[in-house]
Parts: C-alpha cells; structure tokens; sequence
C-alpha cells in the first residue's frame, strides 16, 4: 500500500499512521481493536499521548496549589548567636539585591519566581485554546510550548542554591542554616510543572487546523 | 501485536504537529525542518559515532572525578568545611528533607551519571552494522534521562550560594565546580555531534527479534 502526501489531508493521522514517540518510525496499526507497538523499537503506540488534557491539567493544578506554601513558607532558616531567622524565596532575592549583587538576584527572581507562573499559565493557555478548538495563531503557540519545555528546569536552580548553602554552613555554634518547610513544596512546583510540559501532546495545537480533531482519539 | 511498517521509509510524521511529509535526504551538516510547525525534523552529523564516543569517554572520567573531590569550601576563624555533590544530597537527607534530597541526588548525579553511561554503551553497541535490540532499549531511556539531567542549573545554583556565603566566610570554589563546568560543556557537544536516527536506521527491529525467536523455538519443538 502506498501513500500519496495530499495536502487535503496533511496529518499522520487522518492516515490512520502512527508515529513511534521513541524511534519516529511511521506505522500503521495492524488491528483497530488492538493497540499496537512500533515494529522497530517495540514501544507501545498510540495516535496523540493518551489522557493528555486531563493528565496535564492534573499536574498543572497540583503545581498552582504547591506554588502557594513555596512561597509563603520558608526555604532556609539561619542560626546564629542572636537566634534563628528564616527566609522565603523572595527574601532570598531581596538579600542578594546589591550593587554589585544584583544580576545574581535578577537570576533567581526569574527562576523561581516568575518562570513557574509563566509556564502555569502558559500551560494553561494552551489547554484551553486546545479545548477550545482553536484554529489562530497555532505557530505561536507551538513556540510558546517549546519555550515551556526549554526553560523550566530552570526553576531548579533554588532548590541547588538552598541545598549547597545549607551542606556547607554549618559553623556551629557560629552559624548554621538548615532548609526551610517551602522547599519540598518549591521542588515539587518544578517537578509537576516539568512532567505537565511532558504530558501535553503539542500536535493537538494543530489537529483543529488539519480537520482532524476528535478523530481517531 | 506489532504495527505494519510502511513501504516508503522516507515518510515521518512531526513529532511536533503531525504533518506527513517526506524527510529528504541530507547531506552531513545539513538539516530538515517541519513546513509547518518548524520543528527539526533531523540534523546529519558528520562521523556521528566516533566523535561522541571520544566526548563520552573524556564525559565519563570527568564525571568520576566532579563526584569524588569538593566542589566548594569555606573558610572563616580559622575553621574550614567542604562539600562535594553527593555531600549536599547527603546533608539534605540527614536533615529530614528525603524527598528533596533524592531529587538533589537524582538530578545532579544520577541522571548525569546515567546519562554518560547510556550513552557509551549506545556508541559502542552501535559499532557493530545491525546493532543489536537493546541499543534501541538505552537509546529510549537515553532521552528521558536527558530531561533530568542538570548540571548546568545546579553550576548556576552552586554560583548563588557562593556568592550568597561569600558575605559571611572566605569561599574556595573546588575542583569539582570546574570539571562540572567543562563537563556541560562536553554533553552539550556529545548532543551537538549525536545522530540517533543513524542508529534507529541500523539497529535491529523488535519485530524480527521476536520472529526469530519463535522460529527458533518451533525449531527445537519439532526436533524434540
């Protein structure tokens, strides 16, 4: 059987062809009652990532709620002689905040506080743009997704400031500082964020536009 | 139940927008972009076996050596402390905060490890012309560890803390902070001279695996 490109009908899957997420071989499902696994690296294989709307949304709500106590809550808490003062985030960047301090401070500002907002609500677009079907500004868009996926490990760079500040104070009875309650929330907030990006299926951008929307799917 | 392969093998669909197209054939340095989305579809790397498998094996010793000496130090009244990587996941985990710690760890040491090891294994498995089924078992796991893999975000980490301690204590930045700096550097160009779909063209498919291993059972049933 051979196929013929047809602009009428551009996408994979108005083909009824799968593409193998791992290898990238093109495929074609042997049953339609089965699922099927790519003949040449044996992953199992469907036509968009299965439950991808609602496993996104899932880990993009559950990052919003943690990014509340991680910010709240303290990330690192200083012992000296005159007692123990505590810190959240964005005391953290105020701290760096000098004249000569200032590009570092600027640097876990936008990590940690803006990118994590930015890529929920980026995240959060998309959805709802793909839910709703939309057929505008879909190359916008995809640039947009693949921003997300590029800068959010970025957030991790407090959670590696905390831990390597905390491992290498320790001059008791001088001083110590010890990590605070907000960071497993902070490290939970970049994980969800990251397996959000993960979960969602930047093809469905595109399905409305080629006709191929709720098909197949 | 295995899905049918296609007739045409130059057929792909964009990972990124699921356009069928033709994937042209490249000459090595040149690239192929999705029409649609824009995505890149594939970049030929020139020698790309042999050039990655040189920036692996320097990768691997550098590795080893970023995990076994301090990365940082401080000194202040006369009292000295040092840290390595591992020493800060350690401290985590001492201190109560498990959960982090493990991600601490896994980011910052495991998933870099692995990513190296996969990576040899990968190149050296793929020396032979029909690289053999598990080639493409590491080159699955090798993407996603990718993802997980942070050195560079914990360097950045590493330079706000110094910077943060350097207001109370002398710091000493390690050995290790240095190594850890040139081996970003070696993994981006391990990535950059890459092509893994030189080894999915080459590598043997599950299907036949599995064909001939039914064969050769059949053949020692009617034997017996």
């Amino acid at each position: 059987m051979s196929t013929v490109l047809d602009p009428a009908v551009p996408s994979a899957i108005q083909r009824g062809l799968q593409t193998c997420e791992c290898c990238g071989l093109l495929s074609r499902p042997a049953s339609r009652a089965e699922e099927g696994r790519c003949p040449r690296c044996g992953r199992g294989l469907e036509f968009r990532k299965p439950a991808s709307l609602q496993r996104t949304w899932a880990f993009l709500i559950g990052a919003a709620i943690c990014y509340i106590p991680a910010n709240v809550l303290p990330v690192m808490m200083t012992t000296t002689f005159s007692g123990t003062e505590s810190d959240t985030i964005l005391q953290g960047v105020v701290f760096l905040w000098s004249p000569t301090g200032w590009p570092l401070s600027l640097i876990v500002l936008i990590a940690s506080i803006m990118i994590p907002v930015a890529k929920i609500s980026a995240l959060g677009y998309l959805l709802i743009t793909v839910k709703r079907g939309s057929i505008r500004n879909n190359g916008q868009r995809i640039r947009l997704y693949r921003i997300v996926e590029i800068v959010g490990r970025w957030s991790m760079v407090d959670v590696f400031v905390d831990t390597f500040t905390a491992a290498l104070v320790q001059l008791q009875p001088l001083m110590s500082v010890e990590p605070g309650p907000g960071l497993p929330f902070f490290a939970a907030v970049v994980v969800l964020t990251m397996l959000a990006a993960e979960s969602f299926d930047p093809r469905l951008i595109w399905d409305p536009s080629s006709g191929a929307a709720g098909k197949e799917i | 139940m295995y899905n049918q392969a296609l007739s045409d093998a130059s057929l792909i669909g964009c990972p990124h927008c699921d356009l069928l197209q033709r994937l042209p054939a490249l000459e090595p340095g040149e690239s192929a972009r999705c029409p649609r989305c824009g995505k890149e579809l594939w970049r030929r790397k020139e020698d790309s076996l042999q050039r990655p498998l040189a920036l692996t094996i320097a990768a691997a010793l550098l590795y080893v050596v970023a995990n076994t000496v301090p990365m940082l130090g401080l000194t202040v009244v006369g009292r000295e402390a040092f840290t390595t990587v591992f020493g800060g996941a350690l401290h985590l985990w001492n201190a109560g905060w498990e959960s982090v710690a493990v991600l601490v760890l896994f980011t910052a040491v495991v998933a870099p490890g692995l990513q190296i090891g996969l990576m040899l294994a990968i190149l050296l498995g793929a020396r032979r012309v029909r690289p053999h089924r598990w080639v493409g078992h590491l080159l699955r796991y090798y993407s996603t560890v990718g993802t997980w893999s942070m050195i560079e975000v914990m360097i950045l980490g590493v330079l706000v803390a110094l910077i943060k301690i350097a207001e109370l204590a002398k710091v000493i930045p390690g050995l290790a902070l240095f190594v850890l700096g040139v081996l970003v550097f070696l993994i981006a160009a391990i990535e950059a001279s890459f092509d893994p779909r030189e080894v999915w063209q080459r590598v043997e498919w599950a299907e036949a695996a599995e064909r001939q291993r039914a064969a050769s059972k059949n053949m020692t049933e009617a034997a017996s």
